[in-house]
């Protein structure tokens, strides 16, 4: 079909290296961000990307790394398409390296490997501490050289709203809003890839960007893509304490030899440079002789939790403990952290080489989110396919620092491959599907915009989403009670009802940031009762999710992936289980 | 009391390209660590001015809000920079904010920046690469070498160093700091130099570095302290050898 295209919804790591695989297959693409696909997400990321290429001498290998991530991932993950990732791993590393990122490097003019969490070994690829920025930028640049080739359309500004879905339930397209005209079209595409990345903007306090609301996930959840282990949420322990942000402060700091430690006595008043080590409390290095201040993110979390609230230990009292690298040789701090500890600097006012930095966990990453098949990144839904965060695939019940961008990466290469030979195997095309189809979803769409915009009520987006993240925040994270997230739904379904009333300040279609928001609120209420009811559903503790009632982890129950379907409001779990054939499960235990 | 302190927050409206541009004034309560984005959420919840007058939200761009995406240009205080940098308690009072001048308006503080990156595809700023099938690692690059490069990729295309630029305006196609910059970092890397002429050519061709008058104003505005007066005189340097020598050794 000469005239079939693809069409990628997201811009950020995932969606770009789809994109370029698409365009390398002859297929056109078109491209939609919310906002220029430079400014994606991915941009933030900072530590690294994971890779067994061995060039330490320390005997690593990609069944290491497999290992590792199997491990950290407290064994929820399907297995082979975890392998066959790590085994990619160091192919992906050298093609970044083709592509111009600005990787460390050695003396030899090799790339530069580091320490990550949740492993022994040097298999962190990094740029600074900027890496997300470098990779994104360079994969931007393949995908503008692409669009200058005429093989890419980008829709920078448009936001996806639905996919188009004809009688037979194959996706033949999808509708998208242009954000600053209000024009709701339709597209037509034979195959439609989302990448459309994390849901921060759920719990508010996250390290997330403003644009990572999983509308999109929600919105296909809505539509009958099934969604799975939405209960495996990653807080990471280490983030500047915020407002608007709680802005990330990389686990490559502890790489790099940074040490976390709180005062032993409480409410010490002392500078803390003037504090003497015996003084100090370097409870991860305490608890965790093996891993150190490098174990993997949930159990640093929870550390932390523990130290601040149960033993009462926080800085001053505060919710806060202290990240030191004081003690580290300034120029390689600059060379190896230097973005990190400038983010800090801008934001807190004190320099890390001279203070230690004072942090709190934050929520980070979902593990958890559209269910995908083992091998082809495709969703339950003939036509559409996921990659990035936004799917489920790689990291189980907690994913380890520096596998994100791997994960990205590879499942976007797995998804623009598997979409194109989807799309070969079509009998015919989204051109041949009556137009009535795409008119009578973007009529729908239309009308629900058109309520939204014109809808009276005493109520205000930004009062709603302030509540619901502070809801999912104190219920939903690190520390679960069954009770706590009975109520954290029920206070769901009442925001939900407020949604009903929201009258908006602005009702013109011109640049109307709130409108658009408020579309996407609605979207993320759905799936923040989704991750409510999966962690109230699953009575264990495995990875992220930990609930003090279900301390164990409990595999004659509990090891499947927790899959839901969306069936007339009700969300509707499923069981699956998990194939563990290659690396039977283990007791998952830093200490040894 | 510190509780009960207010922050004055003065901003240019304007609801469309073709509307009529008025300001406006808020009063928002202060908490600590305040950002400017802070202060345009605070007015989304609650868009009624410092008069009482009911109005809307103001539109504007952000995303990362840590300095790293570049969304969140704009004229604060009559200095061009990033809004979630913009700590309150550094500004003076009252805080006026206004959308970049150099970029075609979309609605209050948001503009469209497109011709930045509409300008990197006219400089060629990629990397070439055969295909993404594994064909070994890239090439051999020294610590020295990848420390300066490694500097000049962290641009943000945010556009300030546009925004501050004499020579970008109307009546100039000029591309601007940032993306002679981007020339440069293309032509550091051992691939990217094998294709060094056809990037050139192309900034040697409209808005291309000839019109570079050194005023030397995109330095001092750039977020990340990128060395962009050294990229200009490099690309220049380099422009003119390729035009005069180029020959001899291609």
């Amino acid at each position: 079909m000469s005239q079939s295209r693809v069409i990628l919804i997201g811009g950020g790591l995932a969606g770009l290296m789809a994109t370029i695989r698409v365009a390398e297959m002859g297929r056109a693409v078109d491209l939609f961000s919310v906002v220029p696909v430079r400014r994606s997400h991915s941009v933030c990321a900072q530590g690294g990307i994971n890779a067994a290429k061995d060039l330490k001498g320390e005997g690593d290998s990609t069944w290491q790394h497999f290992d590792d991530t199997v491990y950290g991932g407290d064994f929820l993950q399907n297995q082979g398409p975890v392998k066959r990732m790590c085994d990619a791993a160091p192919g992906i590393i050298d093609l970044l390296d083709r592509m111009g990122v600005t990787f460390n490097r050695t003396a030899e003019g090799l790339l530069d490997f580091r320490r990550f969490g949740g492993t022994l070994f040097n298999r962190t690829a990094f740029a600074g501490a900027t890496t997300g920025q470098q990779l994104l930028y360079a994969l931007d640049e393949q995908v503008r050289l692409f669009e200058a080739e005429g093989k890419v359309r980008k829709l920078e500004g448009w936001m996806f709203v639905s996919a188009v879905m004809d009688e037979t339930g194959t996706c033949r397209g999808v509708c998208a809003v242009n954000l600053r005209t209000c024009q709701v079209k339709t597209f037509p595409a034979d195959a439609v890839i989302v990448a459309t990345g994390g849901l921060g903007s759920i719990f508010r306090q996250s390290t997330n960007s403003v644009a990572c609301t999983g509308s999109a996930q929600s919105a296909l959840f809505q539509q009958g893509v099934h969604y799975a282990n939405a209960e495996m949420i990653q807080v990471h322990p280490t983030a500047i304490p915020g407002e608007d942000k709680c802005r990330l402060i990389s686990e490559s700091v502890r790489g790099e030899g940074g040490r976390v430690w709180v005062p032993k006595t409480v409410g010490d008043k002392r500078d803390p440079r003037s504090i003497p080590e015996n003084e100090r409390f370097y409870f991860l290095e305490e608890w965790y002789p093996k891993y150190g201040n490098l174990v993997p993110r949930d159990v640093a979390t929870r550390a932390i939790h523990k130290v601040v609230f149960e033993e009462g230990l926080g800085i001053d009292g505060k919710a806060v403990v202290f990240l030191d690298v004081t003690h580290l040789p300034r120029e390689m701090l600059t060379r190896k952290l230097g973005g990190v500890l400038e983010i800090y600097e801008k934001f807190v006012g004190l320099d890390p080489r001279d203070h230690p930095m004072k942090v709190f966990p934050a929520q980070h990453y979902t593990m958890g989110g559209l269910w995908i098949d083992n091998e082809k990144q495709a969703t339950n839904l003939p036509g559409i396919f996921a990659a990035g965060e936004c799917e489920y695939q790689y990291h189980g019940a907690n994913r380890l620092g520096a596998n994100s961008l791997l994960s990205c990466i590879y499942g976007g290469m797995i998804a623009g491959q598997a979409a194109v030979q989807y799309t070969k195997g079509l009998e015919s095309g989204a051109e041949a599907v009556s137009s009535a189809v795409f008119e009578g979803e973007g009529k729908r769409q239309e009308e629900i915009y058109e309520r939204l915009r014109t809808q009276e009520g005493p109520e205000n987006p930004i009062t709603i989403w302030k509540e619901m993240g502070e809801t999912m925040t104190q219920h939903v994270t690190v520390i679960r009670y069954n009770k706590g997230l009975e109520a954290a739904d029920a206070k769901l379904a009442e925001l939900q009802d407020r949604y009903q009333r929201i009258n908006l300040a602005d009702t013109d279609r011109w640049g109307n940031q709130s409108l658009h928001f408020t579309r996407e609120l609605g979207n993320m209420l759905v799936l923040a009762r989704l991750i409510t009811q999966g962690a109230l559903l699953r009575d264990e503790s495995r990875g992220a999710h930990y609930k003090p009632e279900f301390p164990e982890r409990d595999d004659e129950n509990w090891l499947h992936t927790s899959r839901a379907a969306y069936e007339n409001g009700k969300f509707k779990f499923q069981l699956d289980p998990v194939d563990t054939s290659l690396i039977p499960p283990r007791k998952r235990n830093y200490k040894s | 009391m510190a509780e009960d302190k207010k922050i004055l927050v003065r901003i240019k409206r304007q609801a469309g390209p073709d509307q009529p541009s008025r300001w406006e004034e808020f009063s928002l309560q202060w908490r600590p660590h305040m950002n400017v984005i802070a202060c345009l959420i605070d007015i989304a919840e609650t868009p009624v001015t410092r008069s009482g007058q009911k109005t809307t939200p103001v539109s504007y761009e952000a995303n990362c809000l840590e300095e790293v995406c570049g969304a969140c240009a704009m004229v604060i205080n009559g200095r061009s920079r990033q809004a979630c940098s913009a700590l309150v308690d550094q500004l003076e009072q009252p805080i006026q904010l206004e959308p970049l001048s150099k970029f075609p308006l979309v609605r209050d503080l948001a503009v469209d920046r497109s011709k930045m990156f509409y300008n990197l595809k006219r400089m060629r700023c990629w990397v070439p690469v055969d295909g993404t099938y594994a064909i070994g690692p890239g090439p051999r690059i020294s610590p020295e070498r990848q420390q300066v490069a490694y500097w000049l990729s962290r641009c943000i295309m945010c556009g300030n160093c546009l925004e501050v630029c004499p020579k970008v305006n109307e009546n100039s196609d000029f591309v601007g700091a940032a993306i002679l910059n981007q020339v440069r970092l293309f032509n550091m890397h051992p691939t990217g130099q094998l294709h060094a002429h056809e990037r050139l050519q192309a900034v040697r061709g409209i808005g291309g570095v000839q019109d570079c008058d050194n005023a030397q104003n995109c330095v001092k505005a750039c977020p990340k302290n990128i060395p962009l007066t050294e990229s200009n005189n490099d690309v220049n340097r380099q422009a003119i050898r390729d035009a005069l020598i180029g020959w001899i050794f291609r």
